[in-house]
């Protein structure tokens, strides 16, 4: 059996060798992915790191053999390598998760039902990822007293509001680091500073934020970190759990009691060394890739505003990430513009691209006009966008944008 | 989404798009839907003296089933009769789109566009 994984191992060796490392994270000639904030590719590198741990050193890192061991290593040295990027000084503190919407649930479900003796208010923002706005919803129901913080018009909390939100039965707030739909980045430590002084438990959803920008954990008590939003594998992600003071949280699994307690079931191996390989190149290319991405976003936004008049740039352009360049065209439907541009991959704020056929509850609560809503496209760039990339999708985009707005009329 | 080849064709290479001279009395014209709803078609007919469309028109602010239903009905009524066109529904539209349900409401639109459309052309007269 040993003998037949190995050889697969072997062909999945020889197909990645034949790739060469430079292009090997390109796609077809003809399609450009600029939706950077859904999704990364997986860094090849990163896969080479995970491949062994499928077929040969398969051992259950809570295994007490040498198979194990090997396992818990890889594991163990993964941890590390998540704690560091972060700035975190003991690995323990780290959890492993299936991803950031576990990350999400864990630390808001389970720090609102450990510490429910304490108090029932929660708080966070208006502009969460879905999976917080629905935790704190569920929350709501059973009781809890949840307050919605608002943001201003650049996308940044309204910290008068927050501090004003707090009262005496806050128990605990969440407020993403980066946002993923306008990449505006929040006042992480100004909060931070907040809520500790007021004894409030604070946690931040820093999938968007992570081995993008500078992300120091002693701001915060809690971290939701995610693999695929940073070149890792999908299915894996981490909370970070400060130890100091120790914070407790309930479960939402039961089971082996895996990390800590919290988090029971058997890790994924290859998914947790993948995501700490994710994080190791981040924290060693991060600084030269931020100056690169900031160059990509000059320039296409230089060009794009060069040639299209009535467009507009959604959220702070100071306070943001560099990678997401979220862009209004006034008299044209965002549907119709990335249909019109199938070879460039982006999203759309669009309620004809939402299942609710409601326009982005982000771009609302930054009172983005509700038709510019719907003309809104999300750019995301990252380590694999080109200037070729940001030419080409540019050139396709004023292509699009010239011809909806000739059909338009309201242009 | 997924859409049908027939909206993909219309949208890429829609029917009828422009304008008349809405002053002119022989043009009948409606803006239906809110640019605060993500769809606005505005649709113009010309009639000949017989009651004829002889002519059909149309811009839209939408999504891509927005713009091929705008399309598609502006076929439509080319070479009709007024009474002809207000008979035409939506479903018309939808079915031979193979509208998903999420995207019905565009061809309500186009048929509500045309309607109007007509009304205003009688208004004319």
């Amino acid at each position: 059996m040993n003998h037949v994984c190995n050889n697969v191992h072997a062909i999945l060796r020889i197909i990645l060798n034949n790739k060469n490392m430079d292009d090997s994270n390109c796609m077809a000639n003809d399609t450009v992915y600029m939706d950077y904030q859904a999704t990364t590719p997986c860094d090849r590198r990163v896969l080479e790191r995970m491949l062994p741990y499928f077929c040969d050193d398969y051992g259950n890192p809570h295994s007490q053999h040498s198979l194990g061991v090997t396992a818990n290593d890889a594991v163990e040295n993964a941890r590390e390598q998540i704690a560091s990027l972060i700035g975190v000084r003991d690995r323990r503190e780290i959890v492993f998760t299936s991803g950031a919407t576990e990350s999400n649930n864990l630390a808001i479900q389970g720090i609102a039902r450990f510490y429910r003796e304490k108090g029932n208010r929660i708080i966070t923002t208006t502009i969460e990822h879905k999976c917080v706005l629905e935790a704190f919803g569920a929350l709501s129901r059973e009781g809890f007293d949840v307050v919605f913080v608002p943001v201003l018009s650049d996308g940044r909390i309204d910290l008068n509001a927050f501090r004003s939100s707090i009262n005496d039965r806050a128990i605990f707030a969440s407020v993403m680091w980066v946002n993923n739909e306008i990449g505006v980045c929040q006042p992480i430590e100004e909060i931070g500073k907040i809520c500790r002084s007021h004894g409030v438990i604070f946690h931040s959803d820093a999938a968007q934020a992570v081995g993008k920008i500078e992300v120091d954990a002693s701001h915060v008590d809690l971290m939701s970190i995610s693999g695929h939003k940073i070149y890792g594998p999908k299915g894996v992600g981490a909370l970070y759990v400060t130890m100091q003071p120790r914070i407790r949280l309930s479960p939402l699994l039961w089971g082996g009691g895996q990390e800590r307690g919290m988090r029971s079931g058997t890790l994924a191996t290859p998914l947790c060394v993948g995501l700490g390989a994710a994080c190791e190149i981040a924290a060693l290319e991060m600084a030269i890739e931020y100056e690169r991405l900031v160059r990509l976003r000059k320039c296409f936004l230089e060009k794009v505003f060069d040639a299209l008049p009535m467009v507009q740039l959604n959220g702070s352009s100071e306070h943001c990430i560099p990678g997401c360049i979220n862009l209004s065209f006034e008299g044209i439907e965002g549907e119709s513009i990335m249909m019109g541009m199938p070879e460039v991959c982006v999203s759309s704020g669009s309620a004809c691209t939402s299942k609710s056929l409601e326009p982005s509850y982000v771009l609302r609560a930054i009172n983005v006009k509700e038709d510019l809503s719907h003309s809104s496209i999300r750019f995301g760039i990252g380590r694999f966008t080109t200037m070729d990339d940001v030419e080409y999708a540019v050139e396709k985009l004023i292509k699009v944008v010239e011809r909806l707005r000739s059909m338009s009329p309201l242009w | 989404m997924k859409y049908s080849r027939q909206v993909a064709d219309l949208y890429e290479n829609p029917q009828n798009v422009g304008g008349f001279d809405e002053n002119d009395e022989n043009v009948g014209t409606s803006v239906v839907g809110a640019p605060s709803c993500g769809d606005v078609i505005k649709l113009q007919i010309k009639v000949d003296d017989s009651g004829v469309i002889y002519d059909a028109k149309f811009k839209t602010f939408g999504c891509v089933a927005a713009i091929a239903s705008s399309s598609l009905i502006t076929s439509l009524v080319k070479g009709k009769t007024l009474e002809e066109a207000q008979q035409i529904k939506n479903q018309e539209v939808a079915d031979y789109l193979s509208l998903p349900p999420v995207k019905v409401h565009c061809s309500i639109l186009a048929e509500e566009a045309i309607k109007k459309a007509i009304d205003d052309y009688r208004s004319k007269k």
